[in-house]
């Protein structure tokens, strides 16, 4: 048992896998089945001729926790190699947002003065709504949306967090 | 080698090639092109049993008995599912296991097609790995990928998920030697300065302790070997777990018995003492560790395990060490004689001096009885009226487990089949098949309880059919023992559904199943029985009447530390040893 007076981390894993069937459910299910938590999950094919998924998981717990959560990934045989980017070097996260607004008169005009302040594009307009494309950090991203919330925000589709290692080497 | 044959015709190419010589199964209409053609070879045997759970625990008992993979044969959906204890029981206890399981074809799979069921998706929880292979062309790297992945690294239990259209179809087959998994590679060699600094740990000890586990037999006899040369050259105590038995002679001085819940009394005691442990092969399960803030208090700890998620998980460790256990107890041993290291005389004579103290304790004393069999008493007379044969003991799960464990004296590693981690009831008959099959000379013991044993007491049938001259020794007490223990200790004697009002005439059925029955049930005639039942060359139910109340002890209760176990004489105090944080444990 964990001790529970750790105090409790966020990470972010890089995880590389084959990318075969069955290899995000074996991820997903390691996470529900040891009862690991899941804040963010990306997935997609990152090298189509060597067979090569990415997976960004970005998750909680104490130190000890955060341990087990890499060597249970790292001992699934799909996996080639399990990096956490919090802890191994600075990191870079990014992550994709859309964001459709509906309104009229002032409010739209206010929505596309605070999409250029966060360098937001429009990637869908009506003439009663818009759909703003927003990339950043998530809390970048938190802040768009609630700022829009008044101004009449009716849907948010994220991507998940994605993040790479600075510098010139690869995980 | 690369040639055109059938998927069917592949699989059992594959065997050959993997060197296979038995396999454990039950067919089924997804796997009727295998069985095709097994028919037409002789090479490999197949043993038909009487349910799948079974034929995964006889591919167990034959793994262990052997260091061999077991493989296992069994159809789609129904056949697939009652694979899954067994798989999980494999998976629990870290045997290499190979499970061929049939599929419908691929055009019906998400079908809902006659004896259909996700099978990788079932199974990917309660195996090491799992496939499904859709192309005849991948078939054959597959099936050497399996049996390379089930006994490399930690070992466990693979399956392989074949659809019958694939069993049918013509491919290329290609040998094992072309095949290389692209990225499984446990690391086996420990760095020189973790092997440094082990050797200097262990040197500066005052009370060490070797804790060992499963992962000394699963790594070979070579790793016992030289475990017992380390032991013998620093003079350490050697304890070990449930899965470790045999790794470290009983009859050896420096042994300390089983540890845990129901281990000895000097062993917990030295783990709670001790100042460095070096736990090799075992995982600080909670079975082990009791409560764990009072784990081994100020020690230091070292940790050899081949699979880094065993480190670090129940238990922070200063020293981990990921290898296999032979490569690194044969680099400790030449680092400590390359040094010529040895621990401080005087602090390890005094660390003996209070071990043997413990030991005066005899905490596995129980009160004989001239008139009802004591189920210890039993297990003592099997183990003395046995010990100078070839012998292999596999068990059920329960009381009779634990009085095996703790009376029967293992010796020699891969001789003791258990399921420890899963506690599967129901076990050991099928293991104890399989290791008859892999030793068919042997004297092969399932020591029993009458509960356990009727859950998986149609093998009978298979042992009658193979010829296989099993003994199955059940300790009697119309019982489920365990579960009774716990409810006198921790729910007032309230005896809920723990006895067995109907249980059958256990000498009649071994005559209908065309074995030999005997039953026995005073002390006086035991010794008799006993030697009567080793003399028959048939499958033998031995129905072992003994004491009905007689509790397994010592016993440390559910959250309680090594150092607050109850002994059989103070049994009286047990209502208050429990606490009610302790009572929510299992």
């Amino acid at each position: 048992m964990p001790n529970s007076s750790e105090p409790i981390e966020r990470h972010t894993l890089s995880v590389l896998v084959d990318n075969e069937p069955g290899v995000l459910a074996r991820v997903i299910g390691l996470f529900s089945g040891r009862g690991y938590n899941i804040d963010s999950l990306t997935v997609s094919e990152v090298s189509h001729e060597g067979h090569l998924s990415r997976i960004t998981i970005v998750t909680t717990g104490t130190p000890m926790v955060i341990e087990q959560i890499k060597n249970q990934l790292d001992r699934l045989v799909p996996v080639h190699r399990v990096r956490d980017l919090t802890v191994e070097a600075s990191s870079l996260e990014r992550e994709l947002a859309m964001v459709k607004v509906r309104g009229v008169g002032e409010a739209r005009g206010e929505a596309l003065r605070l999409a250029e302040a966060f360098r937001a594009r429009v990637i869908d307009a009506t003439r009663e709504s818009f759909v703003f494309e927003i990339t950043g950090k998530s809390d970048k991203i938190d802040q768009f949306a609630w700022l829009m919330e008044p101004l009449g925000l009716v849907e948010v589709a994220r991507t998940g967090v994605v993040a790479i290692s600075r510098g010139p080497e690869a995980m | 080698m690369s040639k055109q044959m059938t998927g069917a015709e592949m699989v059992i190419q594959a065997f050959a090639d993997q060197g296979v010589e038995h396999i454990f199964g039950y067919p089924g209409g997804a796997v009727l092109p295998i069985y095709d053609a097994l028919f037409h070879q002789n090479h490999i045997e197949h043993i038909l049993v009487r349910h799948e759970q079974a034929a995964v625990h006889s591919a167990e008992g034959y793994a262990r008995s052997s260091g061999k993979v077991g493989v296992v044969l069994v159809t789609s959906g129904p056949g697939a599912t009652n694979a899954v204890t067994g798989l999980t029981d494999a998976l629990m206890d870290s045997i290499p296991i190979v499970c061929i399981t049939g599929q419908v074809a691929t055009h019906l799979i998400g079908n809902d097609a006659f004896q259909e069921c996700d099978t990788v998706g079932i199974t990917r929880p309660c195996t090491k790995h799992n496939y499904l292979v859709r192309d005849v062309n991948d078939l054959a790297r597959t099936l050497h990928e399996a049996f390379y992945v089930a006994q490399n690294g930690r070992p466990g239990p693979v399956v392989v998920d074949i659809p019958k259209d694939v069993q049918f179809a013509t491919g290329t087959y290609v040998g094992r030697e072309n095949i290389q998994h692209k990225t499984y590679r446990p690391k086996l060699d420990a760095e020189a300065p973790q092997i440094a600094a082990a050797v200097e740990m262990l040197a500066g000890a005052k009370r060490p302790i070797f804790y060992t586990g499963g992962g000394v037999i699963n790594s070979g006899p070579e790793a016992s070997r030289i475990l017992r040369e380390l032991a013998r050259i620093t003079g350490v105590p050697v304890t070990s777990t449930l899965m470790g038995l045999g790794a470290f002679p009983a009859a050896n001085r420096q042994w300390l018995g089983m540890l845990g819940m129901h281990g000895t009394y000097e062993a917990n005691m030295a783990m709670h003492g001790c100042d460095v442990m070096v736990c090799i092969g075992a995982r600080f399960d909670d079975r082990i560790t009791g409560r764990l803030d009072a784990f081994a208090p100020g020690s230091k700890k070292i940790h050899i395990d081949i699979d880094p998620s065993s480190i670090n998980k129940n238990v922070k460790v200063d020293l981990p060490i990921i290898g296999d256990c032979t490569r690194v107890l044969a680099d400790m041993l030449a680092a400590w004689k390359a040094r010529d290291l040895s621990i401080d005389k005087g602090a390890l004579d005094a660390w003996w001096t209070q071990i043997d103290r413990w030991r005066g304790r005899n905490c596995l004393a129980y009160r004989h009885s001239d008139e009802i069999i004591k189920p210890q008493y039993a297990i003592e007379r099997l183990y003395n009226l046995t010990k100078d044969r070839d012998v292999y003991i596999s068990t059920e799960v329960g009381q009779h487990q634990m009085w095996a464990a703790q009376f029967f004296r293992f010796e020699e590693p891969n001789r003791w089949m258990t399921s420890g981690g899963l506690g599967t009831m129901g076990y050991g008959l099928p293991a104890a098949i399989g290791a008859q099959k892999a030793h068919p000379d042997a004297l092969c013991i399932d020591i029993a309880g009458e509960a356990s044993i009727l859950m998986n007491m149609q093998e009978m049938s298979t042992a009658v059919q193979f010829d296989l001259p099993v003994k199955i020794f059940i300790l009697n007490n119309k019982y489920m023992g365990m579960v009774r223990q716990w409810q006198e200790l921790l729910h007032g004697g309230r005896y809920s559904h723990s006895y067995s009002e109907a249980l059958p005439d256990f000498v009649k059925l071994a005559d209908a199943y065309g074995g030999v029955g005997i039953r026995c049930d005073k002390p006086s005639d035991l010794d008799a029985a006993i030697e009567e039942m080793i003399a028959i060359k048939r499958p033998v139910i031995f129905d072992c009447i003994v004491d009905q109340q007689e509790n397994c002890f010592p016993m440390i209760p559910s959250g309680r530390a090594h150092n607050e176990m109850i002994l059989g004489d103070m049994a009286v105090d047990l209502d208050e040893a429990i606490t009610d944080e302790g009572k929510m444990l299992v």
